[in-house]
């Protein structure tokens, strides 16, 4: 109860501030009952809007798949792309424009199975963008297909019996290849990764965050783990928090500890500032940079 | 308006096709080059990367083909002229990114030095095979333009006609190349800056509140924006309604698509670009493009000169293709002969659109080499003139 | 001595009952109701609203953007 002798203040409703960043004639989403994906779309939103970024200059590009289809619910500029090439979009948006904000949302089969070829290059380059990928372990879209991602043992449509294909450990590869920011969270970790996200968003370079998130309709009921929110709990009791953990030791065993963090936070140059450098070191005053 | 002084490098110049295509791309105001090397393309991005730092462009070389053909979209939607080069197997790469360009309606260049397929095939050697791919290789049904140059120096012309009709279509617009064009030296001319039209990008001036997408204001052609402009676009590889907006329904199908379509089909006559000789005449007419318009010329010469009424069309927009001028002619002349460096692709639409009016004859040739002129000559001979 | 109040919105028709912000509610305010959206998803309630302190973890948690908190009164 309040102090019944204090001052009081009363305060005006607040609207849901994710609803300024949705294009709400597009609402309800598409997203199955329990799924972590518009979780991690509050984060966002609510990292952007701490960025202090001016909206206008912010640009989303997704790939195909559940997570693809965040680019259409955002009221930014917003590109759905095709399938695994987001990345590559993206990097032609923003070395065409060095003014914008790129942000590339999308899920683990989309960035890593048929784009894993660009993630690499990219990060490699050091284009300034940040990646959020959405991990659900699975192909949500498509029906229940194991993914680059999906534990060894773990259920899919196309290893019915349990996936042994090796997964990637996604924050592993995004280190080695060169990314400037790396952290992992799940949807459990609401806070965390909206602070990941702002501070991805404040990187100069290539930064990545990975959430973990539920897929309750194709990867949690095949592989008989519940519901979203036994998910969920799953992650509130089996995470393990370590910033700075060397990032070859965060793999993910089914149904193992999931180690969560910011594991890399260091500077490179970009694409863009390597190359402005190196070609005035050759050219000179006759150097013509390219203006945008 | 007219070509920027800084781009445009004035002068005579003994160069390729590839670094004549190159020279085209600058001029025409393209600022974002996204390539992948593949023979016998390279020397198009070489020039590209070489020229760029003195001209205010952005080259990169990217990963594959698959990123160079969606890179310069992301381009595109930052506002700039932008093209990709590559050849055979990088084009078969390429194919979902044209759908993607079609269904957007992302004005871009492809430019697609042909070489001798399928498959790795012949690298260094000349082939007209992939012309059928250019209209039909990605799925679903789209319109799209391709344009054929014959000489280094239309490598030049038409690039910056190909950067024009992008933006003015607002379609993906295809340079077909061959390596012989493609590596064949010739004397290039490359007129001042003033005398180049450059068709700029028709950016709306409706402000964020009012604008659409696919708004066509009447016309077949929406009006375009860039990200950053407070427009907050969705643009999409989905089928998608006049906002942009994903739309499953056969009725918003049928509305995108056959305007898509439309709007270069009905536009065919106003797109057409076509070389006529003798035809006035003829009672036999070569149809050909691309290199082999230039190998058939002494066939026809030597045939004229013994009294054969032959005349010569070359096609120099391929698709769309010219059908109610071909259907037409099929009504005035005896025979369409079609030499193509490919076991037969366009002869397909000659034969079509002549629809039993004129007899329809392939001289084909697998590629690696082009056509010798007895050869066509041969085919010539060999078409029964009725009288 | 609570420094706050708060309270929650609830967009009923948006609401897929995934419960999410029943079960990460840090005050315990939110439970489940009985009442069900016309699509069938039981809807949650603020049960204990003086418990609620207008944190917006419920809104931060919800996928389907159906709750979120905010704070009504300060104590100076």
């Amino acid at each position: 109860m309040l102090d019944q002798n204090a001052v009081e203040t009363e305060i005006p409703e607040k609207e849901n501030p994710v609803e300024s960043l949705l294009r709400m004639d597009r609402m309800p989403h598409i997203w199955c009952p329990g799924c972590g994906i518009g979780t991690t779309v509050n984060c966002f939103a609510r990292a952007l809007e701490q960025s202090k970024l001016d909206l206008d200059s912010v640009s989303i590009v997704s790939g195909i798949g559940c997570t693809g289809r965040v680019a259409g619910y955002l009221n930014l500029d917003s590109f759905h792309t095709t399938h695994g090439r987001a990345i590559p979009f993206a990097t032609g948006l923003k070395l065409a424009n060095p003014n914008l904000k790129v942000v590339v949302y999308s899920g683990d089969g989309d960035l890593f199975a048929i784009g894993g070829n660009h993630f690499i290059h990219a990060a490699r380059r050091n284009v300034d963008m940040t990646v959020i990928c959405v991990n659900n372990l699975i192909y949500g879209m498509t029906g229940g297909q194991v993914a680059p991602t999906t534990p060894v043992t773990a259920k899919g449509t196309t290893y019915p019996y349990g996936s042994y294909d090796p997964p990637f450990n996604l924050p592993y590869l995004a280190d080695s290849s060169g990314a400037v920011y790396v952290a992992r969270w799940t949807t459990y970790h609401v806070r965390h990764a909206t602070k990941a996200i702002k501070e991805a968003l404040a990187r100069r370079g290539f930064s990545f965050v990975e959430i973990i998130s539920p897929c309750p309709t194709l990867y949690s009921r095949r592989n008989r783990l519940g519901d979203g929110l036994d998910q969920m709990n799953f992650y509130k009791e089996n995470s393990v928090i370590k910033n700075g953990a060397d990032t070859k030791d965060v793999g993910m065993d089914f149904q193992g500890k999931i180690t969560v963090g910011k594991f890399v936070d260091r500077e490179r140059k970009t694409y863009r500032q390597l190359m402005n450098e190196h070609l005035t070191n050759v050219f000179g005053e006759q150097y013509t940079p390219y203006e945008g | 308006m007219k070509a920027n002084k800084r781009d445009v490098l004035t002068g005579a110049h003994f160069i390729d096709g590839d670094h004549a295509a190159g020279e085209g791309a600058i001029a025409a105001g393209c600022k974002f080059v996204a390539g992948y090397p593949i023979t016998p393309s390279t020397e198009i991005v070489e020039r590209i990367a070489a020229r760029f730092p003195l001209v205010g462009g952005m080259f990169i070389q990217m990963e594959d083909e698959i990123a160079s053909s969606i890179a310069i979209q992301g381009a595109v939607w930052a506002g700039k002229k932008s093209m990709t080069v590559t050849s055979g197997p990088g084009f078969s790469l390429m194919m979902e990114h044209i759908g993607f360009a079609a269904i957007t309606e992302t004005p871009c260049v492809f430019i697609n030095v042909q070489r001798g397929g399928p498959s790795t095939g012949l690298p260094t050697l000349p082939a007209q095979a992939d012309m059928m791919q250019a209209r039909w290789g990605s799925h679903g049904d789209y319109e799209t333009i391709a344009i054929v140059p014959n000489s280094p120096q239309e490598c030049f012309d038409l690039t910056i006609r190909a950067f024009n009709l992008a933006e003015e279509y607002r379609v993906p617009v295809l340079v077909m190349m061959d390596e012989c064009v493609g590596h064949m030296t010739e004397k290039v001319v490359i007129p001042e800056a003033d005398k180049i039209e450059i068709v700029e990008r028709k950016f709306t001036k409706k402000s964020p509140g009012e604008y659409r997408l696919y708004d066509t204001n009447g016309t077949m052609f929406p009006e375009m924006v860039k990200a950053g402009d407070g427009y907050r676009i969705h643009l999409t590889g989905l089928t998608h309604d006049e906002k942009g907006y994903p739309a499953m329904s056969p009725k918003v199908q049928q509305k995108m698509l056959r305007r898509l379509v439309d709007k270069i089909l009905t536009n065919e006559e106003k797109l057409r670009h076509i070389e006529e000789d003798q035809i006035d005449d003829a009672d036999i007419v070569v149809v050909s493009y691309g290199i082999t318009s230039r190998v058939v010329l002494p066939a026809i010469k030597k045939a004229r000169k013994e009294g054969l009424k032959v005349g010569h069309v070359r096609l120099v927009t391929v698709w769309p293709f010219p059908e109610p001028y071909i259907r037409e002619l099929a009504k005035k002349v005896d025979a369409f002969v079609v030499p193509e460096l490919n076991l037969g692709q366009i002869v397909h639409e000659v034969e079509r659109c002549a629809a039993g009016n004129a007899e329809t004859k392939l001289v084909p040739h697998a590629g690696g080499a082009v056509h010798a002129p007895e050869d066509i000559y041969d085919a010539i001979k060999g078409v029964v003139v009725h009288a | 001595m609570k420094k706050v109040q708060g309270t929650v919105v609830i967009k009923a028709d948006r609401c897929k009952g995934c419960a999410f912000c029943v079960d990460f509610c840090p005050t315990d305010a939110l439970q489940l109701s009985d009442q069900y959206n016309a699509k069938g998803y039981r809807l949650p309630e603020l049960f204990e609203p003086e418990k609620c302190t207008g944190c917006d973890l419920c809104g931060l948690y919800c996928p389907d953007f159906a709750i979120h908190g905010f704070i009504i009164k300060k104590v100076a």
